[in-house]
């Protein structure tokens, strides 16, 4: 169980993360660049600044979160002023900052005395448990603040509410004078906010050490989320969970037998194409409404 | 850096642009096809990765590159028939049908990878063939050009064919007609009774045909064996190729081209020691820019 609430937290944060641009209809896959980037800038302050506990964290989380939302805002401006399609964008930024990444973990961050992953964060740039005999952190706590800031922004303020009307109709709302461009930066700049708060808080409080060589694979697990949760990002909680489930099932499986993790992959794939089908059960659902209305 | 110069001056440098264009034209082909018709092949990116796979894996069970790479253009045309599948007739979103497809890839080849190697990362341990290369008679006794123009694998050269092959098929013929009709109106297409989803389906069957070919020459021409997610995102710089040509088939090979050299000059940096993390990156931040430009000026034409 507190393996799947420790699996769960990155969960949460990718979700919210994708979940804010799919509100807005935009297919932004950079949640996976970002997630792996901002680990390694925030690998910096974590190994070298000499903070005291607290301050510290606060300072990683915070710098995770500006680098995330500097490159998605990036990404929000090819799409914002110039048209240049997200989905393409995000996707290519995802491998240009896997370059930078690695370049700066070879480069400073490599501990020659490891056999791999960077010199060991400082003491106190940790998160340590905060359920005793799990690896349950900080991050949880932070992660359902998160939430509930991202429900209130997208279901309780103007800016959520024009991100909403931009993703259901993004004409009839220009038409009715909503800034689309704004729309488009402001969705982004928080989901690359999120997700690189995301970042952060999983490598300092799981890794304890700059340890990624490939795309962690967040972002992705991050669209279904947001799918299974209709975007809504109280049900982002709920679908991290279960995909946090899956994962940590298909671990266990493949520790006592020869099934390989990816199972999972390919089943998130098919529930992927399952759930956006619309068409899916549609004749199932179209004789339930006949039924009904024949009982009337 | 006169090192540099010298490597990206030489004949051979020219001869590796053709080389690494070839997976980028054929999938760039293939979107071009696809978005023709008016649905956009998300999936190519997977597409390629299955082929791929399934390249190496059919011509080591059959000894036979030609099998392979049979298996691996059918292999393509069944994930694209899945995509269409559930694009078409379930109605799922084609961009996160796409995506899906792509992960499904991914995932799948390491899954099945792991399941006939024991390995996770390569196949390098399987005994696969490798399509062949050529040298073309009269030009290869040409200096420089011969150097350059031959000597290439079978499947460079057909994707050079490849780009005839899909001008001639939406210009001339009337299947490609249809296309067109369906990508430009889908209404009006259907007024006059053409099919619309059969159409859309070809389409995609035959964008899942070329995103094959290109996958297959990944794994038995570019290199001799599968590893994991060795596409890396080809297919999507084919998709930027195709947005940037704007679904023309003869201006996206030149794209097409454009993000070869950029992918060859990324090849020539590393091999002279600059720092190979960065340097990787060079064919994505093209295709950013290359993305950017194109977009803002087909901005700016809209809104005169």
């Amino acid at each position: 169980m507190g393996n799947i609430i420790e699996a769960a937290i990155p969960l949460i944060f990718s979700g919210l993360a994708m979940s804010v641009v799919f509100q807005a209809s935009l297919f932004n896959m950079g949640a996976e660049g970002i997630f792996f980037f901002s680990a390694a800038v925030i690998s910096f302050i974590a190994i070298w600044a000499p903070l005291p506990h607290g301050i510290h964290q606060t300072t990683i989380i915070v710098a995770g979160a500006l680098v995330g939302a500097i490159i998605m805002s990036i990404i929000g401006i090819l799409k914002a002023k110039f048209g240049a399609s997200e989905l393409v964008s995000s996707l290519m930024m995802n491998n240009v900052l896997l370059g930078v990444g690695s370049y700066l973990m070879t480069k400073y961050l490599r501990d020659p005395m490891a056999s791999q992953g960077s010199y060991p964060y400082a003491k106190t740039a940790l998160f340590s448990s905060i359920v005793p005999g799990t690896r349950i952190h900080l991050g949880l706590i932070i992660a359902l603040i998160v939430t509930g800031l991202v429900y209130v922004f997208i279901y309780r303020t103007k800016w959520g509410y024009e991100i909403r009307m931009v993703g259901q109709n993004k004409s009839f709302a220009e038409y009715s004078g909503i800034n689309v461009v704004k729309v488009i930066m402001i969705s982004h700049i928080v989901s690359g906010l999120i997700s690189g708060m995301g970042g952060a808080v999983e490598s300092i409080a799981m890794h304890k050490r700059f340890e990624w060589s490939m795309l962690p694979g967040f972002g992705f697990d991050g669209a279904l989320i947001a799918m299974l949760a209709n975007n809504n990002p109280l049900g982002v909680i709920f679908s991290s969970l279960f995909v946090a489930y899956l994962r940590t099932g298909a671990d266990i499986v493949a520790r006592l037998s020869d099934v390989p993790t990816e199972l999972v992959t390919i089943l998130q794939s098919l529930v992927i194409l399952l759930i956006s089908a619309e068409r899916f059960l549609h004749s199932y659902k179209q004789r339930w409404i006949e039924r009904g209305i024949g009982n009337e | 850096m006169s090192k540099f110069l010298d490597i990206i001056l030489s004949t051979q440098f020219f001869y590796s642009i053709f080389r690494v264009t070839t997976p980028i034209l054929f999938a760039s082909m293939g979107a071009v096809v696809a978005n023709t018709a008016g649905v956009p092949n998300i999936g190519i990116e997977g597409i390629m990765l299955i082929a791929a796979f399934t390249g190496v894996f059919v011509s080591a069970a059959t000894q036979s590159a030609a099998i392979g790479l049979l298996g691996a253009a059918l292999s393509g045309i069944l994930l694209a028939g899945l995509l269409a599948f559930f694009t078409l007739y379930y109605r799922t979103n084609p961009i996160l049908g796409g995506i899906a497809i792509n992960s499904l890839a991914s995932g799948g080849t390491i899954f099945l990878l792991y399941l006939f190697t024991g390995d996770k990362g390569s196949a390098t341990s399987v005994a696969s063939k490798v399509v062949s290369e050529i040298n073309i008679l009269i030009i290869r006794d040409i200096p420089v050009i011969g150097e350059i123009i031959s000597g290439h694998n079978i499947l460079t050269y057909l994707s050079l064919l490849s780009v005839v092959f899909v001008y001639v098929l939406i210009k001339k013929t009337p299947l490609g007609h249809h296309l067109r009709a369906v990508g430009e109106s889908k209404n009006a297409a259907e007024s006059v009774g053409i099919n619309v989803n059969r159409v859309k389906l070809i389409a995609l069957l035959i964008s899942g045909l070329l995103a094959g070919l290109g996958g297959a020459f990944m794994s038995m021409g570019y290199v001799s064996t599968f590893s994991r997610d060795m596409v890396s995102g080809r297919g999507w710089i084919a998709i930027a190729a195709e947005a940037m040509g704007k679904t023309n088939p003869i201006a996206t090979a030149v794209t097409s081209l454009l993000f070869g050299a950029s992918d060859a000059i990324s090849n020539a940096a590393a091999a002279v020691g600059w720092a190979s993390d960065l340097v990787r990156t060079i064919p994505y931040i093209a295709t950013i820019i290359g993305l950017l430009i194109f977009s803002a000026r087909e901005l700016k034409k809209a809104r005169l």
